[in-house]
């Protein structure tokens, strides 16, 4: 064997067929179709699967059933499984530095630092999901003998347009708040970049993280976010990955059920996020309850 | 209406209002006339009496009070917190004073029991001003992070079901957070948002700091659509406030849409029944149901439909209908000739469509918009009155067997706004509320607010929370 190597040729790579994540399996798109995605130089990568329309309606589909399951689940728990995402990126940490540089056409230092970037930006979404409640969430003292409480609650399956630009960070910057609070996700990923999303995938599926609560689609973003941003079963949508003109389309469309929209916003991702990407994506839920009161008898309670 | 209980007439005196015979818009702290001169009349929907002629917002004057607002927003936004705070506090107070005329005003203008307006509706009014007037030097400590600014223009929409309490809601986190307003009245309930006015120049509100156009709908679309309206609130339909969302797509103005509703009130075999007729009174009846949290449909568990609906029926039949203005009624007039009509069919429909229609013996009033308390029986959640808002005193009883069944049947709705749950278990209580889809509910109690406690919708019913501390983030840019 040895004798053999030394006189041959480098070893043939393996190139890696990138699928879609729906539902928390990983099938190619249903149109069979696949798009050239290259380096920033344009050398060729990989062809990443073109989604088609019913691949985003699926997607809705795997993530309305996943998004009882998930809201339902304590918030400790899911803090822990968004921490073994950390676990999980931290691991793969070169691939996805290979993956970002390739994508974004950066030096391995800066990969490495964008990388190291968005798992730390897991980490502290992780950190988040038992927190939130308290900070947002409370008591409120009203006039009158009555309990009354306020507590956020996930508005339920949002379509993310991740942003174009930043392929990975900005990906981890838009997902993790969504899922953090117990919404589900259905994500389009950056579009000429779809590789290291389609990557996270993998790693999703191997963190505890339930399938469906983030599902991963490719292709064209004007072609996959309209019938996102029109579906009556999305209860809101991340315009990031939009541009202007896009943006405004799908907002318009997402009037129909009165989705809640996140429009695009300039971000600097390596900045510690505020609490803004979480709140877009939870609703208040105040509940009452009479106290009784301790009236002259003592009897009234 | 005849019983073993005849009371009195117990009217509340008029003369502690003065409507005089016009008004004017009410721009930069000036009345003025439409720039087209239109105008509009606005009546009593209990005599069809014309109470007053009021001017009549046009796209011109949408305009001008969109001025009037940004040239105040610079003074007003930079006063210290501390001096907005003492505005707020000089208006919560003289409604306070004025509570009993504008009672009487709203009770005239929108129809609704003098018992509602003088005991709910400028109550919480006066609530929402001093509320808000406490948060105006304290927005460094509401979550928002350090000095937190405000947005600009607000461009308001209120609906007529609540005239001044929607007034209230919208204007007080508003001018609390720095912003300056232009309010728009409904057409059929001008007349307290003027009255309004009047309290804003008593307190010596900076001019242009609040613009009332009372006007229909195209002066609330103009509104909405104005380049220099930083900030657009809307209480009113879901169709409008889609309508309204379609406006604003793809500008930076922020929006918050308080709609519709078509609340479950869910009644468990174990509540406690008289306490739950109560409940389920209030939650339907309260403003002849005209109110976007009602509890339009009663969930009602099969065991206890019987016992229960017969302890309905009884309590139905002792409500007294009738004069507005008299403190024993309960229920008073519809609030314009269309929305009688609206709710009118809709029970026509919810006959034909095979439900059991019932109402206690009733007597209508000759004149004015009045509509029996009703009862539907025998309803599916196919039927249109099961899924419609009917935003009337019109009630459609289900039934469940398990819990399950119904959160299934109340989370069954495009709309969630409200909910109530009936029974003696406090577990059975928290695990049905953690699993209804909507923004607020009630156990064991119904329509209750209070200033400190956020209320909006999940779906359908619209985003954004108005009162407490997260009213305020719909007004700061955050």
């Amino acid at each position: 064997m040895s004798e053999k190597t030394e006189k041959t040729e480098p070893r043939l790579s393996v190139f890696k067929t990138y699928k879609l994540y729906v539902g928390g399996k990983f099938p190619r798109s249903e149109s069979g179709r696949v798009y050239e995605v290259t380096d920033s130089k344009g050398k060729w990568l990989a062809n990443a699967p073109q989604s088609s329309r019913k691949d985003a309606r699926d997607a809705v589909v795997a993530a309305r059933k996943a998004f009882g399951g998930w809201s339902g689940a304590t918030a400790y728990n899911r803090g822990q499984v968004l921490y073994r995402v950390a676990e999980m990126l931290e691991g793969r940490r070169e691939q996805f530095v290979r993956e970002v540089a390739d994508a974004e056409g950066l030096s391995k230092p800066k990969a490495a630092a964008v990388v190291d970037a968005a798992i730390d930006c897991w980490v502290w979404y992780a950190g988040w999901t038992d927190k939130i409640a308290q900070v947002i969430g409370g008591a409120n003292p009203v006039a009158g003998p009555f309990f009354n409480l306020s507590s956020p609650e996930p508005t339920g399956v949002v379509a993310v347009l991740a942003p174009q630009e930043s392929s990975f960070l900005g990906l981890v910057s838009a997902l993790a708040p969504v899922i953090a609070t117990g919404n589900t996700a259905v994500v389009i990923a950056s579009e000429q970049s779809p590789l290291p999303a389609l990557s996270l995938a993998e790693v999703l599926a191997t963190s505890d993280v339930p399938g469906g609560v983030v599902n991963v689609l490719s292709g064209r973003t004007a072609e996959i976010a309209p019938p996102l941003a029109a579906h009556q079963d999305v209860n809101a949508i991340d315009l990031a990955g939009a541009d202007e003109a896009l943006a405004k389309e799908l907002e318009i469309a997402a009037a129909d059920n009165l989705k809640r929209v996140l429009r695009p916003q300039p971000v600097d991702y390596f900045e510690t996020p505020g609490i803004d990407r979480m709140t877009a994506f939870l609703e208040t839920k105040t509940v009452w309850h009479p106290t009784g009161s301790l009236g002259a008898s003592g009897s009234s309670y | 209406m005849a019983s073993v209980f005849e009371y009195a007439p117990a009217p509340e005196s008029r003369s502690v209002v003065d409507i005089a015979p016009s008004y004017g818009l009410f721009i930069d702290g000036e009345f003025a006339e439409a720039a087209d001169g239109k105008v509009f009349k606005t009546v009593s929907p209990s005599t069809e009496e014309v109470l007053s002629e009021v001017a009549q917002a046009g796209e011109a004057d949408v305009d001008r009070a969109v001025r009037a607002a940004r040239k105040a927003f610079e003074k007003w936004s930079a006063l210290p917190g501390s001096e907005r705070a003492k505005y707020l506090f000089r208006i919560a107070r003289i409604i306070q004073e004025r509570s009993r005329e504008l009672a009487v005003l709203e009770t005239l203008d929108n129809g609704k029991p003098i018992k509602e307006t003088r005991d709910a509706d400028l109550p919480l009014v006066a609530a929402h001003f001093f509320y808000y007037a406490g948060w105006a030097d304290k927005l460094d400590h509401a979550g928002f992070g350090t000095n937190p600014r405000p947005l600009g223009v607000a461009g308001q929409v209120i609906p007529w079901n609540f005239p001044l309490l929607m007034l209230a809601w919208k204007i007080a986190p508003a001018l609390a957070t720095g912003n300056t307003v232009v309010l728009k009245p409904a057409e059929t309930t001008p007349l307290s948002a003027l009255f309004f006015a009047d309290i804003c120049r008593q307190a010596g509100l900076p001019k242009g700091v609040v613009n009332i156009l009372p006007g229909y709908g195209d002066a609330g679309a103009a509104l909405v659509a104005h380049p220099d309206v930083n900030k657009v609130a809307f209480t009113g339909s879901t169709a409008v406030g889609k309508e309204i969302a379609r406006t604003v797509a793809g500008t930076r103005k922020k929006l918050t849409l308080e709609l519709g509703g078509k609340g479950a009130n869910i009644v468990f075999d174990d509540a406690p029944i008289d306490q739950a007729v109560e409940g389920i009174v209030t939650g339907i009846f309260f403003n002849q149901g005209q109110v976007c949290c009602a509890g339009s449909r009663l969930l009602v568990q099969e065991s206890i439909q019987e016992e229960l609906l017969e302890s309905l029926k009884r309590r139905l039949s002792t409500l007294r209908l009738g004069d507005p203005l008299d403190k024993n009624t309960d229920i008073g007039a519809i609030n314009s000739a269309e929305q009688l009509a609206r709710i009118t069919a809709l029970a026509e429909q919810g006959e034909a469509e095979g439900a059991e229609r019932w109402s206690p013996a009733c007597e209508l009033p000759t004149s004015g918009y009045w509509f029996a308390p009703t009862l539907f029986t025998n309803v599916t959640q196919a039927h249109t009155i099961a899924r419609d808002e009917i935003f009337g005193p019109v009630l459609s009883v289900l039934t469940f067997r398990t819990p399950d069944e119904a959160v299934a049947k109340a989370n069954n709705t495009q709309y969630g706004l409200s909910a109530g749950i009936w029974t003696e278990k406090g577990s059975r209580i928290l695990a049905v509320a953690n699993k209804l889809r909507a923004g607020v509910v009630w156990s064991n109690t119904f329509n209750k607010f209070d200033p400190t406690s956020p209320f909006g919708g999940y779906k359908e019913s619209g985003f954004g929370r108005e009162g407490g501390r997260h009213g305020l983030e719909a007004y700061l840019d955050v």
